[in-house]
């Protein structure tokens, strides 16, 4: 039996928040939780006894998500924490990450899979180095949607001059990094005192914009578009040989984007066979469809040569290549040099490579790029040249983030050190390109 | 997997939350995805089961991962001894079926050799991460499955989806590796291994909805039934190999249920009437407290209970 699945998430939103150390973040998450009663009885009471402990006249709701012990102690949050909350028009995957500079490589981990980001200011500091840092980031990643709180309000005496300035100078910021001016959203907010988080604050009769809760509950999320190229990385062959599946031989993986239907003319890659997808399965029977999000198995007319590192694609094809032109951000203490040794993460396929150029270094604060710089240095990001020891099937980040992702892994200790990005995803690194290399 | 088949119409769930159905779906696709990562990239995975409800679930994802082929991983059962019987049943049946190969590890061994000291309170809870570290290392597992979930508790919601241990099992949460996209990266050097936790993004409501809609079996035990327990430190615990009620806890027959599965000397129940699915459900979305707050007297000890002992290589 052919079973139908929605698989529909719209109605759940992945969101990060970012901002500088003492922006009052974990606070604004806390209040966030707070206000929307998410935060159950046991919770509160921990919290209460903790801010009692800590001398404290009210609730450092901030407690409620800074969960390390050198978190607490500090007053900072370290690293990625993830919440959950619902109201009754939409639920959220949260991702509280930190202000600290040392630790923007967690910021990294939280927007890398964001459908919205709220950026959070010191209404009295205004945007600062690590605000466009973040937004520099963020753009980069493509998160499609932001926020800009503006924190602290209440300690301006709600002064809407210093609101509508620092509103003006992210926008004129962010806009140059490429976001559309409707993708952007300013709200005057006070975490510590509840004003237009939840409720509107009596005190900014000059805003009459949503407040943050009424945005993060109606703002569109952008679906995967059903017209694009499927992508399907082979993650593992499924091979039973039992007596009652002697010859099945599957495809296992998750659908990167696109939609497959039995019938399908795919080819692989990088090898360039073709074949045809005669069933979608799984344990609960075989779909009349897939679609980007999914994990399926698929079965093939042809016997082919299938391994895990191989990728299915129909529709326009990846680019095929061993010389990679890519934007990376850098995440280790250790600088990056031209000629270093790494191995490169894309789909399920890891392969060694080589850094043969650092073309560009980008200057997330002035917007501008300077040619041929001698490293990458933590939180850095530039364009880079890499070969790799086998071709991969990519993608522009731009068009398919999924194909056009990858990881760069130290070949000593594994560690992730970079995250990758297949081609220019910042305009700015893009208008570079177009000087050096001039088109038609 | 006669036991799984969907039915054609979910059950209809009370309401209120995530749009069950197409959250459910993207959790399920999410936690199968990394299954199938691990079985890709690393040589020894195993799944730690405890015989809870969140293992339980880890397991019937495996099987659809790898489904119709076998689940390719043994399972970890880290034994304190102080067990519900309904709950060893439980696993010994799972595991019959499934056909797996079951690997125990009993906290008893390590008292009786003298590698472990019985703690002045009873409670096996702390003691099980030696006996897991060894087995590990014993065994030469390098993926090792854990059902913990972020919503769980503060020092849970830092964790990433594939963790690195070194080769004392330590975390150290300022270490940790950037996870980014869908990407996992599970590289290691030899002694390491990685704990692996497909349920992270999952609450304890996700977990509910999930085993109402797949039909999945539990312990007796997470269902309403008349036991005999005493108070203790605000929670219902229950006699067993692991002690009874001390003087002046007076014992008195209630109709409970467990929210979790633990050991039994500080795991508590609630008072309930949940005798099925749905009920536990429209419970769980009722309920003021969280499910450690409410049964687990090991993350009261401090503010930072979980992430010492996580630290320590706990689960």
């Amino acid at each position: 039996m052919t079973r139908e699945r929605s698989h529909s998430t719209v109605d759940l939103l992945r969101l990060a928040t970012a901002g500088s150390v003492d922006d009052g973040k974990s606070t604004l998450v806390g209040r966030l939780l707070y206000d929307t009663k998410s935060v159950l009885a046991d919770q509160l009471d921990a919290v209460h006894r903790a801010s009692v402990d800590r001398g404290l006249a009210t609730p450092d709701l901030s407690l409620l998500v800074d969960g390390l012990r050198s978190e607490r102690e500090q007053g900072i949050t370290i690293d990625v924490a993830y919440r959950y909350f619902a109201t009754p028009r939409r639920s959220f995957v949260l991702a509280d990450t930190p202000g600290h500079v040392q630790y923007t490589r967690n910021t990294v981990t939280g927007a890398s899979t964001a459908q919205l980001a709220i950026l959070l200011v010191d209404a009295r500091k205004g945007v600062v180095e690590q605000t466009r840092r973040h937004a520099a980031v963020l753009a980069l990643l493509g998160v499609p949607r932001l926020v800009l709180a503006v924190n602290k309000i209440d300690l301006t005496g709600y002064d809407e001059t210093t609101f509508a300035l620092i509103a003006k100078e992210f926008t004129a910021h962010v806009t140059a990094l490429g976001y559309e001016e409707s993708a952007v959203l300013a709200v005057p907010v006070s975490a510590l005192l509840g004003d237009n988080v939840v409720e509107r604050s009596g005190h900014t009769p000059w805003y009459d914009g949503p407040t943050l809760l009424e945005h993060l509950e109606t703002v569109p999320v952008r679906e995967d578009p059903d017209d694009a190229p499927f992508r399907f990385p082979v993650q593992y062959v499924i091979r039973p040989r039992t007596a009652e599946h002697p010859d099945y031989r599957g495809y296992a993986g998750q659908v990167a984007s696109g939609v497959v239907r039995p019938g399908q003319e795919i080819t692989l890659y990088p090898s360039g066979l073709r074949s045809r997808v005669t069933r979608i399965d799984t344990p609960d029977g075989p779909l009349a469809e897939a679609r980007a999000g999914q994990s399926v198995t698929l079965l093939l007319a042809d016997d082919l040569d299938i391994a895990r590192g191989d990728l299915v694609g129909a529709g326009e094809a990846p680019q095929v290549t061993d010389e990679l032109d890519a934007t990376l951000c850098w995440l280790s203490e250790k600088p990056l040099r031209a000629g270093a040794r790494v191995l490169v993460k894309h789909g399920t396929r890891t392969v060694p490579a080589i850094v043969t150029e650092l073309s560009a270094l980008f200057d997330e604060q002035s917007l501008s790029v300077s040619e041929t710089p001698q490293a990458l240095s933590l939180n850095e990001i530039g364009r880079v040249q890499l070969r790799t020891a086998e071709p991969l099937p990519v993608d522009p980040y731009t068009a398919l983030p999924r194909t056009g992702a990858f990881l760069v892994v130290d070949q000593a200790d594994g560690g992730t050190v970079a995250a990758g990005l297949v081609g220019a995803p910042l305009p700015v690194l893009e208008t570079r390109r177009a000087l050096v290399s001039p088109g038609p | 997997m006669s036991t799984e088949t969907l039915p054609d119409t979910p059950p209809d769930l009370p309401g209120g939350g995530r749009p069950a159905e197409a959250a459910l779906d993207a959790l399920e696709s999410e936690a199968v995805h990394i299954f199938r990562e691990v079985a890709g990239e690393f040589d020894r995975p195993v799944i730690l089961f405890s015989g809870g409800k969140d293992s339980t679930v880890l397991v019937h994802l495996a099987r659809k991962a790898f489904w119709p082929a076998p689940v390719p991983f043994p399972l970890l059962h880290v034994d304190t001894g102080h067990n519900f019987p309904e709950v060893l049943e439980f696993r010994d049946a799972l595991v019959a079926e499934l056909g797996v190969r079951l690997v125990v590890a009993r906290v008893q061994d390590w008292i009786d050799d003298g590698r472990l000291t019985e703690r002045p309170d009873g409670t096996r809870n702390p003691l099980q991460t030696v006996p897991l570290l060894d087995s590990i290392t014993e065994h030469r597992f390098d993926a090792v499955f854990g059902g913990g979930r972020r919503d769980e508790e503060r020092a849970r919601a830092k964790e990433r989806v594939f963790s690195l241990r070194n080769a004392f099992g330590q975390w150290d949460p300022r270490r940790q590796r950037p996870e980014l996209w869908n990407l996992y990266n599970g590289r290691h050097r030899p002694g390491e291994h990685v704990r692996v936790f497909p349920l992270s993004n999952w609450t304890e409501l996700d977990v509910w909805r999930y085993i109402a809609r797949e039909n999945i079996q539990l312990p007796s035990i997470y269902y309403a039934h008349r036991r005999e327990v005493y108070r203790r430190d605000g929670m219902l615990l229950t006699s067993g190999p692991w002690g009874g009620p001390r003087e002046g806890e007076a014992v008195a027959e209630r109709t409970v249920r467990y929210r979790t599965v633990g050991d039994g000397s500080c795991t508590g129940a609630v008072e309930s009437e949940a005798r099925t699915i749905a009920d536990v459900i429209a419970e769980v979305q009722a309920s003021r407290l969280t499910e450690r707050g409410a049964t687990r007297a090991d993350d009261r000890l401090s503010e930072a209970a979980m992430e010492d002992r996580k630290r320590e290589g706990y689960f």
